[in-house]
């Protein structure tokens, strides 16, 4: 029989807003994803200068990841996420800025962030996690493919919790939904109600 | 030494490194830029590399140079009004 595991609590980044396990943390009125991001930075007291060190998709899973982990103790977390520009959009970035061969002048801080799977090792440093962790591209949020990463992960006693989700950037587009999935929690963690928490603040 | 080369070179450093909330006035010439001053790491000296190439002309041909010039502002002026092309 398979084991019951629960989504602890959720965060969606989108539309100018922040908002944890449903109910709003941050709304700004800015429109471009640098302002909205340093906006909520300094709105919810974040103290992490090297935020403003990282590329768009690990600024919004970091922002995303903090505040649902800002009080959590435990450090065995996976980290499962998903989207579908995988780091295209700070790719594209770094392309423009070598495109030119008498300015060819690559950078390296830009560079560092040309793989998606660099938002999770944003946050697991911010969080000393050293677990498991998988960043799938796919065309759409996908619950069944979380769902069943995730719970296999905890079914094998590789992770204690997991971090799930998706985390999409691209040509100031932006859309982040991160939720916990633990032993004991709120909403069972399931697709259909990994969905439905998901289309929360979408259907707002 | 030119004060305005310095003057550059903590601007350059706050717009290219993303240092958020530290202005010009705030560094001091003499001030460690890693470490516990103002705390760059190991991407922001390769990015100072690029820096000091782009801007000013000078290669580096060994990175482990860059310990010694990026040490302060007043070590990277000194080193660029000595090598710059």
């Amino acid at each position: 029989m398979e084991k019951p595991y629960y989504i602890e609590s959720f965060s969606h980044v989108n539309n100018g807003g922040v908002s944890v396990n449903g109910t709003p943390a941050f709304k700004t009125l800015e429109t471009d994803f640098k302002s909205v991001m340093k906006a909520a930075y300094k709105e919810l007291g974040l103290d992490y200068p090297k935020f403003f060190k990282m590329d768009n998709l690990s600024k919004l899973g970091f922002l995303a990841a903090e505040v649902i982990l800002k009080d959590e103790s435990e450090k065995n977390i996976a980290i499962v996420f998903s989207n579908r520009a995988a780091s295209l959009d700070t790719d594209r970035g770094y392309q423009d800025s070598i495109k030119d061969a008498t300015q060819y002048y690559p950078s390296p801080s830009v560079f560092v962030y040309t793989l998606a799977n660099i938002c999770m090792g944003e946050i697991s440093i911010k969080h000393k996690i050293h677990s498991e962790n998988c960043f799938f591209v796919m065309d759409e949020f996908s619950p069944e493919t979380l769902s069943s990463y995730a719970s296999q992960l905890m079914d094998e006693n590789k992770a204690e919790k997991v971090l799930c989700g998706w985390v999409d950037v691209d040509n100031e587009k932006y859309d982040a939904f991160l939720y916990v999935v633990a032993k004991k929690g709120t909403f069972v963690h399931s697709d259909a109600e990994i969905n439905r928490l998901y289309k929360t603040t979408h259907e707002q | 030494m030119s004060s305005d080369l310095k003057q550059e070179l903590k601007e350059k450093i706050i717009e290219q490194l993303n240092l958020e909330d530290v202005t010009a006035a705030e560094i001091a010439d003499n001030d460690p830029l890693f470490g516990d001053g103002l705390g760059l790491d190991s991407i922001d000296a390769l990015e100072l590399i690029v820096m000091l190439d782009k801007d000013y002309g000078i290669k580096l041909a060994d990175p482990k140079e860059g310990r010694k010039i990026f040490e302060s502002i007043a070590t990277m002026a000194a080193y660029i009004s000595a090598n710059k092309a």
